[in-house]
């Protein structure tokens, strides 16, 4: 039954001093294919950059925030069978961490950059949605979501506080 | 990815041993998740100790998986970690499920 055998493999660093507020600085740059691993591959690497810095919390928003929006351009970005690329920057300043994402692939539909309602809960269980979650969580935590189309590229930057109360 | 179950009287235990629950094994959950459910126990827990992360196409696994359960079996949900516990709060999620607030056997847990 243990599970120890595997379950180190991802996650966050273990045992780290408590956060120091205001020594977050410098800036995480990454281009890598638009694949599902490859998307866990650079969640880890922002997580060992950053997550020392900052709270569990804010380490928790900003993986979570970056995997919906990671995983959005890899499930809808690109047509069946290209593999396009995503441009990853983030770069933090101590009051915050200002993320910015680039694609190639199609564009992001307007629906996508109004903050959704939540799916409605309170029905009975077979008609549960199992989707829609996503862009929920996206504008839920992200602040200053901002999108533009450029030159056939997908821009999307947002920024995420820290030090704010956390909830 | 790995998955382990026990019977425990009339329950069927099931230990996820992820340390991420997201898109790249969704899909894989849900259908190994389905194979496990074939044993007939009135009463499923699902062990997620091991699991620090969940996006929402996790959850979507989740919510499938309690959906393919026949009338009368009831799915719990035990062992969540923080991170993964804000995930259902934030999506409201957390009043659909059973969530049992156990803390988990083996597990020191970072405090604060």
């Amino acid at each position: 039954m243990a599970c120890v055998m595997w379950a180190e493999q991802m996650s966050l660093p273990k045992n780290r001093s408590a956060p120091q507020q205001g020594r977050c600085t410098g800036v995480f740059q990454s281009v890598f294919p638009a694949e599902q691993h490859a998307v866990r591959k650079v969640l880890h690497a922002v997580m060992a950059r950053f997550a020392p810095h900052i709270s569990e919390g804010e380490a928790g928003a900003l993986e979570l925030l970056l995997a919906e929006l990671m995983n959005n351009i890899v499930e809808h970005g690109y047509a069946p069978g290209r593999v396009g690329s995503i441009s990853l920057s983030i770069l933090c300043d101590g009051r915050g961490l200002s993320c910015s994402l680039i694609d190639d692939g199609k564009p992001l539909p307007s629906r996508c950059l109004h903050p959704p309602g939540l799916p409605d809960t309170a029905v009975a269980a077979e008609s549960l949605p199992e989707g829609g979650f996503g862009w929920f969580l996206i504008h839920d935590l992200a602040r200053d979501l901002r999108y533009r189309r450029e030159d056939g590229q997908n821009l999307l930057d947002f920024r995420l506080p820290l030090g704010a109360p956390e909830g | 990815m790995k998955l382990s179950a026990e019977a425990v009287d009339s329950s069927l235990v099931v230990r996820l041993c992820e340390s991420r629950l997201d898109a790249a094994i969704a899909i894989e959950f849900k259908d190994r998740m389905r194979e496990m459910l074939a044993y007939p126990s009135p009463h499923v827990v699902l062990d997620m100790a091991e699991v620090g992360f969940l996006d929402s196409s996790g959850l979507g696994a989740l919510v499938a998986v309690m959906k393919s359960l026949s009338p009368g079996r009831q799915l719990e949900l035990r062992g969540l970690s923080a991170n993964v516990e804000r995930v259902f709060r934030l999506t409201r999620m957390d009043s659909v499920f059973t969530i049992s607030a156990d803390v988990p056997r083996d597990g020191l847990r970072d405090v604060g």
